[in-house]
């Protein structure tokens, strides 16, 4: 009885103090976002937060943001899962380079990563669009390192291979294994790295600052530049978005078939 | 070869780097026939059957099955039921989505309701129709292996390939769906093949028990043939205990504990030879005089196993009819002789 009641105490120390850590900077940009604008005054305003949709390029912004990380979703599911489902089944003698590879783009900075892809994007912008949603391709190289490692954890979860010979002796093509059978079985592992690039993409500032395309955090830290305030509580709504897709990943339990598709 | 034969496996060889998983291996099995394959790990069953699923490429040979070349088809051309080692139940399917799976990929000849019947059937058929919607995760380790058996059949299979099945289940729950496999297997009257390295498994179910060796078929017989008849020393030893004595081989008989036997063929016809003799066809009688003492008896209800020192140093086992043992005991001197039995005799040294 003792035991559980110092057992609590601990756990609730150790809640409270996690919780303050990750509050405290939460409770600050709210505190400076209801700020009032002139000196002098006292009383709090939520003038900066009703001024958010007034900004110029920022509903655009957001929605250039929105539809990159679609692509880059789609990218994940299309490509990047098949590509790694085929290679732990069928190339396990790829498996080391393959993972050596995701991971360069932790190993590069951002910074180095432009200064290779800005002849490319030059040539795309001349040649085909100026549209920002071309940063996807970009992007979708630099969640690698986190959507693959969440993608290989999970295909190293289960037998995928006694999976996919049992659903070929019933007569399954290979795109029917891949997306029929493995995909549905590593579905939490799928969601869970598609978050974190969904995240990481909403999130991204250098490249697309540098490559002058006027994506979400680079519409902030312009608004930043000429009201504070405003920029905090634009920021503070990005970030409670960002949580709010967070929540959305299902638990283990759920069983509803999300990704059950096929296609064959 | 059989031409006539509803399986026919013809010189499959298949060879990774320097070992020889398939060499030469050529096999018949009849329409409604269980074949098993035994041997020990290695000796090329499961990439025979595998082979036969069409999931392992070979490097040599030709498979026939109900008429048909399918030697190069696709496995998921080939209508081969195949249950695995390992549970392969998809998880993220229910027991009832499992067994309609296959039937799911050939919609257009199964419509749903016709569907709905054949996995209610089968689920039936293995005994889980309570279990329909249940998930993978919430099945235990057997139940899983009749929803993968339900899955394989459903398809109506060609032939049925049986991986180990049971070597992931206890040995209660194992001797169970074995019988099981066999009454079900009679019932469909689904040809198939069956591999383990167990060989209680395969002599309790198999028409026929193929033993294995190196790639090769050593000899593929009836289960009481393959026992009683071995055609190689390895056969012999592999299948049952047995005891090897020296003695004296003339002709087709060996002279053996102060007796003489005939010899089985295949056996060695002239020189010193080790006979492998079965531990029930030695007989213990209590002699004062005798040529050898008991060192430990066990019961085993039916039979007794008698542990034996011989005069010359040697031991032997010998089994009996418990009611033939009473009175026989640890330190007994006993009179140790053959019973009138052929006995495969290899060369000794």
């Amino acid at each position: 009885m003792k035991q559980t009641w110092k057992l609590k105490i601990w756990r609730g120390i150790i809640i409270a103090t996690v919780g303050l850590y990750l509050l405290v900077p939460l409770i600050a940009m709210l505190d400076f976002s209801t700020k009032p604008f002139v000196l002098g005054m006292n009383s709090r305003t939520l003038e900066s937060w009703k001024v958010i949709p007034a900004q110029p390029d920022l509903a655009l912004a957001i929605g250039r943001s929105l539809i990159t990380a679609l692509i880059v979703m789609l990218l994940i599911l299309f490509l990047i899962v098949p590509t790694a489902i085929w290679v732990h089944l069928k190339l396990p003698s790829l498996r080391r380079p393959f993972e050596l590879l995701c991971l360069l783009p932790l190993a590069i900075p951002a910074i180095v990563l432009v200064v290779g892809v800005s002849p490319l994007y030059r040539w795309i912008s001349i040649n085909l669009t100026e549209s920002p949603i071309t940063l996807s391709g970009v992007y979708s190289m630099l969640i690698l390192p986190y959507t693959y490692r969440s993608l290989s954890a999970a295909l190293d979860a289960v037998d995928i291979h006694t999976l996919a010979e049992a659903a070929t002796t019933l007569g399954a093509t290979v795109s029917r294994v891949i997306f029929g059978i493995i995909m549905p079985t590593i579905r939490t592992g799928i969601i869970n790295g598609s978050f974190i690039a969904i995240a990481l993409v909403l999130g991204e500032y250098t490249i697309s600052n540098i490559l002058n395309y006027k994506t979400f955090q680079v519409v902030i830290a312009q608004i930043g530049r000429s009201n504070g305030n405003v920029a905090v509580a634009v920021s503070l709504a990005s970030l409670l978005f960002v949580l709010f897709l967070l929540l959305l990943i299902p638990n283990k339990k759920r069983q509803g078939a999300i990704l059950d598709v096929d296609i064959a | 070869m059989n031409p006539s034969a509803y399986v026919q496996l013809v010189d499959l060889a298949k060879y990774f780097g320097k070992v020889k998983a398939l060499d030469g291996l050529s096999l018949d099995i009849a329409e409604g026939e269980l074949v098993a394959l035994l041997g020990p790990s290695g000796c090329g069953k499961t990439t025979a059957l595998r082979a036969l699923a069409g999931l392992q490429e070979l490097d040599r040979g030709q498979m026939i099955v109900d008429g048909k070349d399918v030697t190069f088809q696709r496995a998921n051309n080939r209508g081969m039921g195949m249950v695995f080692q390992a549970y392969s139940l998809f998880p993220h399917m229910t027991a009832r989505e499992n067994v309609e799976y296959g039937l799911k990929l050939r919609a257009h000849k199964t419509a749903g309701e016709k569907r709905k019947a054949r996995s209610a059937e089968l689920l039936e058929l293995v005994g889980l129709s309570t279990h329909a919607n249940h998930y993978p995760h919430q099945l235990s380790g057997g139940q899983q292996q009749r929803i993968a058996l339900a899955r394989a059949l459903a398809i109506s299979p060609k032939v049925l390939l049986l991986d180990e099945p049971l070597s992931a289940l206890d040995a209660k729950v194992r001797t169970q769906l074995r019988e099981e496999i066999r009454r079900i297997q009679v019932e469909l009257g689904t040809t198939t093949l069956f591999v383990t390295h167990d060989q209680e498994e395969a002599l309790g179910i198999a028409d026929r028990v193929g033993v294995m060796r190196n790639g090769q078929l050593e000899q593929i017989a009836a289960p009481a043939q393959l026992y009683d008849r071995p055609k190689t020393a390895f056969v012999a030893e592999f299948v049952g205990l047995t005891n090897p004595i020296a003695g004296k081989v003339n002709g087709g008989s060996i002279e053996v504990l102060g007796g003489v036997v005939k010899t089985l063929p295949g056996s060695i016809t002239s020189g010193s030879g080790i006979a492998l003799v079965r531990p029930e066809s030695i007989d213990v009688v209590a002699s004062k005089s005798g040529n050898a003492t008991i060192i430990s008896a066990s019961f085993l209800g039916a039979t007794c196993r008698l542990n034996i020192s011989m005069r010359d140093g040697s031991h032997v086992t010998s089994q009996l009819p418990s009611p033939d043992a009473v009175g026989l005991d640890a330190g007994m001197s006993v009179k140790v002789s053959l019973l009138d039995i052929p006995v495969f005799v290899k060369a000794a040294g």
